[in-house]
């Protein structure tokens, strides 16, 4: 039961599996690879579905220099003026197939690699976070100790997607 | 069904505290008393008995009073709470995911219409 289907009638279900010291989520995109990727690598695009709005988190600001070495960086309000900032870089840059980034907020954090597979035209994206140790990977899934806003806005979130 | 989606609701409230969290976290490692529990997240015995409790409710944990010590350790539904947490991760991604379907069909439809055009 780890890993959990979306309800009836949803067409490219979204999937999360939970192994040792790794995240894997997954979901099948209507569209070739290229667009996929482009939605990737824009920032104009980025932006637009990176943070949906039924999170009710605004982001202040994005910079992303998508190329070997190249670095990233989200900004979100938090509200109360608190902000909170995602940084790290580029690692591997592959159009349209495979994206990987660091994430640097943190000592253990994640390595994020996005993959993108085509098949008749259509895209089978897989996301993998692959932190350092399994305790690291069990503190991010935990997470959010430091973030009870986020909590808050995350139940939210769930609250109105039932 | 409906039965198991209010316990998931029942493990999902008791869980958006973060001490909590931690006490089921630190249940996955072993058997704890209150009082350890209580030390481990610098709190009063009174405060950790309270999170017990709600954590009780939900099925998340079990408690057993043997002479003065209360021991605690992870109850059915602990085993689903790693569950409960993936879930959220899912949701979150589900979310985003569907999200950047949007924008991915919407660059489609640009594409057709610009390949119509020239």
């Amino acid at each position: 039961m780890v890993e959990r289907s979306e309800p009836a009638g949803a067409k490219n279900p979204t999937t999360l599996e939970r192994r040792e010291r790794e995240m894997i989520v997954s979901r099948s995109f209507d569209a070739p690879a290229r667009l996929v990727w482009e939605a990737w690598t824009r920032p104009e695009l980025f932006g637009r579905w990176w943070v949906p709005k039924s999170i009710g988190v605004a982001l202040l600001s994005l910079e992303q220099d998508v190329r070997v070495g190249g670095r990233y960086r989200l900004v979100f309000d938090l509200g109360d003026s608190k902000t909170m900032a995602f940084f790290g870089k580029y690692i591997e840059v592959t159009p349209p197939s495979r994206l990987s980034w660091t994430n640097e907020e943190s000592e253990d954090g994640a390595v994020t690699t996005v993959t993108l597979e085509e098949k008749d035209g259509r895209t089978h994206l897989t996301l993998s976070e692959a932190y350092p140790t399994r305790e690291a990977l069990d503190r991010n899934l935990g997470a959010t100790q430091g973030l009870p806003e986020q909590f808050g806005q995350l139940d939210a979130l769930l609250a109105t997607l039932g | 069904m409906v039965q198991y989606s209010s316990s998931l609701d029942a493990s999902f409230a008791a869980l958006s505290d973060a001490t909590r969290r931690g006490v089921v976290e630190q249940l996955w490692r072993g058997d704890a008393s209150i009082s350890e529990l209580a030390e481990r997240f610098h709190m009063t015995l009174t405060g950790m008995k309270k999170h017990v409790g709600v954590l009780e409710q939900a099925g998340l944990v079990t408690t057993e009073k043997i002479g003065r010590v209360r021991t605690c350790r992870l109850g059915q539904g602990g085993l689903d709470a790693e569950w409960a947490w993936l879930e959220r991760h899912r949701r979150v991604w589900a979310a985003r995911f569907d999200a950047l379907d949007e924008v991915v069909e919407e660059l489609k439809r640009k594409e057709r219409s610009d390949g119509r055009t020239k």
